[in-house]
């Protein structure tokens, strides 16, 4: 469909080519009307945000009336790095842990899923995949979580199905343990859609070639497939650390007694300790900045 | 192939910032009012489970008009974050929250609540003595808020599985009910240790279970480590505790009369008790705060809430003792026995009985020390039991 | 290419996943007809009543209507800023850029307890009034990366020298943009979009912290899941949500799908190469 631009006459065009030039020949001012508005959003009311609570963390807060008081002070840190009572760095140990675990776990089952789909499956089969994928993402996170309670709880499904098979009870109710398969579950799908294309970008001729030159299927993967999908792993990964490592509803429906976060504290904290709750948010904050660091040499952001 | 750009261009863009022009709320001079003006059709309320049940909220929503939106809270610090959190006094958002002794204070000081006019109250002079001002809503004679009911935390257990009955909180720390006791996931719990080890420790030598000394502090939580690994969860809301006892996860555990009354309509085999060591409890005042959005339906509620019949359904839905000693005669219409049964007829030495929350402060109320834990040391405390 | 074994391997694989995927999506397919509001298995009572109650509440109308408005609000701004941004970082390189490009990694790297808090706090001290506004703001950080990452990584896999050929052929911005741009974006566009649609529709940690007295439909569930009287209505709006996206998400799939196909792929390799 071709169209022949230069037909088109009147003054409205006339306006259009002279603004078009204009713009043309002064990139700097293409630049500045496009990059204006997002610059000054984000500069302005998210960049300040978080340095603003960066700042608050080294206040601290009466503990009576909730009030902030203005004077420069480690406290906040000092308790959270406190080893005579190392609660918090408990609470953080257990939260980085999870976030590691979570994040191997989704990556192992995402792996041959993304794989199956780039690769072999047809495209039918893909669409259907990644509709079946993506479906959940829409339907309401709260009520997935929710409805695991049920699934793991000891006289629910789980228990129902494996006392059938003749096996004893999981008895994941209410533990880190239940809160890990749950957290695997609902961030499965980042995990999943970065990989895939990844996967996806990888040339069939070059796994051809590697076969062609003798490598076997796990040679072909350990030095073909892998090194070319990482990237993609990094970027799935940085969903799962992040969404791990601030959340605070898991724990509070499927966690029991020793299962909170870092998230959970923050929440519980925020209105009447903002100090402490802004110096342990910063915890998070820390954890991922390095993990970016990490992960930007391994070329995540090329597969966002 | 991309375009250089000038570094100074960049400046520029960075320094045209355009800023939300703050739409400050502009807050009422701080003036009682002397009527209550015509309701602004909607109420929001943060509360306890049960404390607008549409079983007495439904016939107020039709005389006023007020719709009545709900925020469920599952402990006082809830509601006070909940109230102080969004720039305070509400957040503009909430008109009403129902604060027990423990969060009216913080509030009062956080300037969080304004001052009610309690002549607004028709049934306020009716009130039983020691809830017309007491200091945990009035302070220096200015009111700020109308009292609303009280109540104990009991000891619920499943008749089925719990033999023999139960009479000591040494039930909940009992390892023979491993894995099936749940207690509520509220840092003032640890007043419960205290009032637990307060009979049963008595060389401790603690004299409220809200002003504790550091070894007093350290024993009791000590004392709910122990228990942690017995437990089953912490509930922070009535509805999560109903569903363990009623699925049978649960069978023995600290409650609110709420989820008893609950789970005995849903006929599970339950049954509450106060122990023998005692019980810690709450006075809960509606508190109006400062940027009610509502403040006419709020002061409408108020005073429909201390009226004698929705004291007694209040009472009857919540399993709590009214304010208001002529709900008596409509709560033994409701349901035979339960002014005596709530204690309503002879309410001075019941109330005495109670340990009403309060906030942990430093100054101990005796021995003139300054010594006590306060409230963060609570928090952090509670988060080191149950993180 | 891959073995026989191994293709059956990686399909078994595929199904077990997929069926680990929806197990919990039957579960509360199930659970929206069970009569009882406490969810105890196996289910004793099986009822539509929940879908009665569901559709007569006023509270779950409001909250259904604000988060279809929020999201809609949002994925509107990020579509112009992410658009804006990923031309403004594809295009040029600047002083700053590269800081620029991380910080609009953040809203997505960093969790969201931590926007919702700086937002709150900044809010509060600026003497914003929460509202249907603040909420949008809170959503549109993650909004405007999560378009920006799609509108780029198709920039990326464009050629340039597609729109220059077209300012030479004597188009002016407007119509390049309309012929040339836009064709190229609009799938992007499409899939970015709906993904930051279905973000913010279903976003409550950073919206807990920027409404004010205004309930979305996931603060509305967490209310219920919290009050426990009307919690299957929960699973019945959770159920309805499936059955509604079923169409619209297929849909956009053949669109993504049909435009990823090898031939364009394949033509913007080599336009790219022969630069």
């Amino acid at each position: 469909m071709a169209v022949d631009v230069g037909r088109e006459t009147g003054p409205l065009r006339g306006a259009r080519l002279s603004l078009s030039g204009a713009f043309w020949r002064r990139p700097w001012l293409r630049l500045l009307v496009l990059l204006l508005v997002p610059a000054a959003a984000f500069v302005a009311v998210y960049a300040a945000s978080l340095g603003a609570m960066l700042a608050s963390s080294f206040w601290t807060t009466d503990s009576f009336t909730a009030e902030i008081v203005h004077t420069w002070t480690l406290d906040q840190y000092r308790t959270i790095f406190n080893l005579d009572d190392p609660t918090y760095l408990r609470i953080a140990a257990r939260t980085i842990g999870m976030a590691v675990a979570v994040t191997v776990t989704d990556a192992i089952l995402a792996f041959p899923l993304a794989f199956f789909m780039a690769k072999i499956a047809g495209p039918r089969t893909r669409s259907f995949l990644f509709v079946m994928i993506l479906l959940p993402l829409w339907s309401s996170y709260l009520v997935r979580i929710y409805s695991w309670t049920t699934i793991l709880s000891s006289s629910g499904p789980l228990n129902w199905m494996l006392n059938g098979l003749g096996l004893p009870d999981a008895n994941l109710a209410f533990t880190n343990k239940g809160m890990w398969i749950v957290f695997t579950y609902v961030w499965l799908p980042f995990m999943v859609l970065p990989v895939y294309a990844a996967l996806e970008r990888i040339p069939g001729s070059l796994l051809e070639a590697s076969y062609d030159l003798g490598g076997r299927g796990l040679r072909t993967f350990r030095s073909v497939i892998l090194p070319l999908a990482l990237p993609g792993l990094a970027a799935g990964s940085i969903f799962t650390f992040s969404l791990t490592l601030g959340d605070y509803i898991t724990p509070l429906l499927v966690g029991g007694p020793g299962s909170s976060l870092i998230g959970n504290i923050v929440s519980e904290q925020s209105a009447s300790n903002l100090t402490f709750a802004a110096a342990y948010a910063m915890v998070p904050v820390a954890v991922m900045v390095l993990y970016i660091a990490l992960v930007k040499r391994l070329g995540a952001f090329e597969a966002l | 192939m991309r375009e250089r750009i000038r570094g100074w261009h960049v400046v520029l863009a960075g320094l045209v910032v355009v800023l939300a022009a703050p739409a400050a709320a502009v807050s009422k001079a701080s003036q009682l009012p002397t009527k209550i003006g015509a309701g602004e059709g909607a109420l929001s309320v943060v509360e306890w489970a049960g404390y607008t049940d549409p079983s007495f909220a439904k016939q107020f929503e039709k005389q006023t008009g007020c719709v009545i939106k709900r925020k469920d809270a599952g402990s006082s610090n809830e509601m006070f974050n909940l109230i102080h959190g969004g720039g305070g006094g509400g957040g503009g958002q909430y008109d009403l929250v129902s604060a027990s002794g423990d969060a009216s204070l913080r509030l009062i000081y956080a300037g969080d609540v304004q001052p009610v006019n309690i002549k607004l109250i028709p049934s306020w002079k009716d009130f039983l003595p020691a809830f017309k001002s007491p200091p945990h809503n009035t302070v220096k004679g200015v009111h700020y808020g109308v009292s609303l009911q009280w109540g104990p935390n009991t000891l619920i257990y499943n008749t089925a599985k719990v033999k023999p009955a139960p009479k000591s909180w040494s039930a909940i720390y009992d390892p023979k009910y491993k894995g099936k006791i749940t207690v509520p996931n509220n840092p003032i719990q640890i007043a419960d240790a205290a009032l637990y080890l307060q009979k049963t420790k008595p060389a401790l030598g603690i004299k409220d279970p809200y002003e504790l000394t550091k070894p007093q502090f350290d024993a009791a939580v000590a004392l709910l480590k122990q228990q942690k690994k017995l437990l089953l969860r912490y509930w922070l809301y009535p509805a999560d505790d109903i569903k363990d006892f009623k699925t049978g996860d649960a069978i023995i555990g600290a409650t609110w009369p709420y989820q008893t009354l609950q789970l005995q309509a849903a006929k599970v085999p339950v049954k509450e008790i106060i122990p023998k060591e005692g019980v810690t409890g709450w006075a809960d005042t509606w508190m109006l705060t400062k940027r009610a959005p509502h403040p006419n339906c709020a002061y409408k509620w108020m005073a429909y809430a201390s009226t004698p019949p929705v004291q007694a359904r209040q009472a009857l839905v919540f399993g709590e003792t009214p304010v208001n000693p002529k709900a008596c005669p409509y709560m033994d219409k409701l349901q035979k026995g339960s002014c005596a049964g709530y204690h309503l007829n002879a309410p001075a030495s019941y109330a005495k009985s109670i340990r009403f929350w309060k906030t942990p402060v430093k100054t101990c109320g005796w021995g003139g020390r300054n010594d006590c834990m306060d409230q963060q040391a609570w928090n952090n405390a509670w988060a080191s039991i149950t993180g | 290419m891959t073995s026989r074994g191994a293709r059956i391997g990686f399909g078994i694989w595929t199904m077990l996943v997929i069926a680990f995927l929806w197990i919990p999506l039957v579960i509360i397919g199930l659970y929206a007809f069970n009569a009882s509001p406490i969810q105890s298995w196996p289910i004793e009572n099986w009822s539509t009543h929940w879908f009665h109650v569901a559709w007569n509440d006023p509270f779950l109308r409001s909250s259904f209507r604000l988060s279809v408005e929020i999201a809609l609000a949002a994925t509107a701004i990020a579509l112009v800023l992410g658009t804006m941004a990923s031309f403004a970082i594809h295009r040029f390189s600047f002083f700053g850029r590269e800081s620029f490009s991380l910080l609009l990694l953040l809203p997505i790297a960093l969790p969201g307890i931590i926007t919702g808090m700086a937002l709150n706090s900044f809010f509060s001290f600026a003497g914003v009034q929460f509202s249907f506004w603040t909420i949008v703001v809170g959503h549109a950080t993650f909004c405007v990366v999560v378009v920006y990452n799609n509108v780029i990584a198709r920039l990326r896999r464009t050629s340039p020298s597609l729109l220059e050929a077209s300012m030479d052929l004597g188009a002016d911005g407007w119509q390049t943009f309309r012929f040339v741009t836009w064709p190229l974006l609009s799938t992007a566009l499409v899939a970015g979009g709906l993904l930051a649609f279905a973000l913010s529709f279903d976003e409550v940690i950073v919206t807990t912290f920027t409404a004010g007295a205004q309930t979305t439909l996931p603060i509305f569930i967490l209310d219920n899941l919290r009050q426990g009287q009307q919690l299957p209505i929960v699973n019945v709006v959770a159920f309805v949500i499936i059955l509604l996206t079923i169409i619209p998400v297929w849909a956009s799939q053949r669109l993504s799908s049909f435009d990823d196909s090898p031939a364009v792929g394949r033509a913007a390799a080599v336009t790219a190469q022969t630069e």
